[in-house]
């Protein structure tokens, strides 16, 4: 054995401009950890300040991507594999890894509210923070099942922690403890399917299934729909989607409201992205066998999420059960499986991040120090108190339930385009009924706010005015305005939207 | 979907085995209760203490650190062997790799993870109470030596 040959073990050309988003925010995340270790900030919105800095840098990246890949610059048809095939740069995973620094980017400002007001600020924080976002970003871009595995982990890690991170309350302990047994038990699914798709086609590469289907024909594909629901078990855990949800109302519940914000937001694209390229790239030649199974999980999600989210109480927990259905009308887009259904799924990503940011914005303004004030009572008569945060939360609250002239109503309305192009009316009935229901608990936390008078116990002498901080202003005009805009003016996102979903695998 | 059918039966086949097992017992099945019978099952010995002991925090910190460098020697052993195949690119990747984990190293160190003693800090504070205490002392044993000696005199 020649120790010393030249060069004979291939080495692929390390293209580091396709991860170049991904890398920003590691690094940023390493220059936290670095700065904490050799020189501290007395003041954490230092580090915020930082961490946000480096999530727009990465987000100027990933814009960089998404013109070098739109305008052909790189590989051909748009698509650019780098890595051995291990991540693909395309329009689809720079179009999300700029919603995703966006979700950081807001996250990070409710943070730094949150954390000073609660006293329980770590420079720390951002660091899981920008991992974790690291980690949905590599999720959106990976073409390979370990890859997705490995990103998929990263940002659960730092999830589980951060759901953790109030030290002080009992429910942000116990929201950690069930998201890590949870997110394990789902991760072994995952990995487990991974398994099986690699012993029935040889690799784990999404592009390389392809292929293979291509060039061979199964005698049996038993292995292959087995490798393929439990990849789909592990994936759908990750967006809360029914029967896999048990965790988020609990979670929801639990964790710190920015945490809770910015897991609704980032996690739900990350794991639409893995659901999209396991099925759409990897498995679609068992498309006749994905999609009735889809249909199913779409259509329950739907529904249980709306149907439960009416007997809460508990607005965070409320909250929760909105995303779960959320969840189930973003995945009617990969249901259709088509150009307009996928670009439906894109922007009802981008307008659920935007809402979801604004109304944990409200409810954690409205909850006070401690997260104490978040049952629906605590809302009766808000509008007498604050008149502009109730009427901020009511027209998020509009946008969710999906009323005409919201972006809500526009997401909606893509995703069903997508269904209606794949003719399944069904699937749209049941998505108009779920919207329907859901529309009847963001009404009712509107009634509770408008239209009821203020609490009659002695509570009241000490609901003060609330304090509302400069950022979390920011914060909301941002989010009511994008809401506003993208509802009014939708055709630039749809735009954009529809040239990501230009993938030709 | 008739591919399906013999999960679908199998499912059916499943549930109503379960169903009627339970039936059965529950209505067939003499029920004479006694406190060890509700008792929740356990192998073995009864034990007289918790199971779960305190320890350290520490323990855990050390094991993770022991972790990371661990999973670093198992990615620098091979690339040391096959060093000069690998060219630069490898070097640089290796190089790239260990940075990272130096910094995860300053880190913990700054954060203490590696100190077990507990921490003896002297503020000025601490310092001149010490001091003061110290005094009192000193005050109070020279006044008894003075009272001792009076009482020698008288």
């Amino acid at each position: 054995m020649n120790i010393h040959a030249a060069a004979d073990i291939p080495t692929s050309p390390a293209d580091y401009s396709a991860i170049a988003p991904e890398l920003a925010m590691l690094g940023t995340g390493l220059v936290l950890l670095l700065m904490i270790a050799l020189k501290r900030f007395k003041n954490d919105s230092w580090y915020a300040a930082i961490a946000a800095f480096g999530t727009l840098f990465s987000a100027g990246w990933a814009i960089a991507l998404w013109n070098a890949v739109e305008s052909g610059e790189v590989g051909d048809d748009h698509v650019r594999f780098a890595f051995s095939g291990m991540v693909v740069a395309d329009g689809f995973g720079a179009f999300l890894s700029v919603l995703i620094c966006l979700a950081v980017l807001l996250g990070i400002l409710l943070s730094d509210v949150y954390l000073r007001h609660e006293n329980a600020g770590k420079a720390e924080y951002y660091i899981l923070l920008l991992f974790s976002a690291a980690g949905m970003q590599f999720m959106v871009i990976s073409n390979n099942l370990v890859m997705m595995f490995i990103s998929l982990e990263l940002l659960s890690v730092c999830l589980y922690i951060l759901s953790a991170w109030h030290r002080d309350r009992s429910d942000s302990q116990e929201a950690g403890l069930k998201y890590l047994l949870l997110g394990a038990f789902s991760s072994a699914f995952l990995l487990y399917g991974i398994a099986f798709l690699y012993g029935a086609t040889g690799t784990t590469n999404l592009v390389g299934f392809e292929q293979y289907f291509a060039e061979n024909v199964l005698f049996s594909s038993g292995m292959v729909l087995l490798g393929m629901v439990l990849v789909v078990v592990g994936l759908c855990f990750k967006v809360a989607a029914v029967p896999f949800h048990m965790w988020a109302p609990d979670v929801y519940q639990g964790a710190p409201m920015p945490v809770v914000a910015f897991m609704a937001a980032g996690a739900k694209v990350a794991g639409f992205a893995g659901l999209w390229r396991v099925l759409e790239v990897g498995l679609s030649a068992y498309e006749l066998d994905w999609q009735p199974l889809l249909w199913a999980i779409a259509a329950i999600t739907m529904l249980v999420g709306s149907v439960l989210a009416i007997v809460q109480t508990d607005v965070k927990r409320m909250m929760a059960y909105s995303s779960i259905a959320h969840a189930g009308f973003i995945l009617t887009g990969l249901v259709a499986a088509n150009e307009e259904g996928v670009r439906g799924a894109l922007f009802y990503l981008v307008a659920y991040t935007i809402m979801v940011m604004g109304a944990f914005a409200v409810i954690s303004l409205v909850a006070r120090r401690g997260e104490q004030d978040t049952s629906l009572e605590d809302y009766r008569g808000l509008s007498r108190r604050e008149p502009l945060l109730a009427g901020i939360l009511a027209f998020l609250l509009f946008a969710m339930a999906g009323i005409p002239g919201t972006s809500g109503f526009v997401a909606k309305f893509a995703v069903f385009g997508g269904l209606a192009g794949a003719e399944r009316w069904v699937l749209i009935v049941v998505g108009t009924l779920a919207s329907v229901l859901s529309a009847f608990f963001y009404l009712r936390l509107v009634v509770y706010m408008f239209m009821e008078g203020l609490p009659l116990e002695a509570k009241t002498p000490t609901l003060s005015r609330l304090p509302v901080p400069g950022v979390s202003a920011v914060v909301l005009a941002v989010t009511v305005f994008f809401t506003l805009q993208l509802g009014v003016l939708p055709e630039g996102l749809l735009d954009i939207a529809g040239r990501a979903t230009l993938f030709a695998g | 979907m008739g591919d399906y059918l013999g999960i679908v039966v199998m499912a059916v086949l499943a549930l109503s085995f379960v169903g009627v097992s339970l039936g059965v017992s529950a209505l067939l099945a003499p029920k004479r209760p006694t406190p060890e019978k509700l008792d929740a099952y356990e192998c073995g010995i009864v034990s007289d203490q918790e199971s779960v002991e305190r320890f350290p925090v520490q323990f855990y910190l050390v094991a993770m650190i022991f972790i990371a460098f661990d999973v670093e020697i198992i990615f620098l052993y091979p690339w040391a062997v096959r060093m000069r195949a690998l060219e630069l690119f490898g070097f640089f990747e290796m190089a790239l790799f260990v940075v990272v984990l130096l910094i995860a190293y300053a880190y913990i160190l700054r954060e203490g993870v590696l100190d077990w003693a507990p921490k003896r800090t002297l503020d000025r504070e601490t310092l001149m109470q010490g001091f003061r205490v110290e005094a009192d002392r000193a005050k109070a044993a020279l006044s008894e030596q003075d009272r001792g000696r009076k009482s020698e005199a008288a």
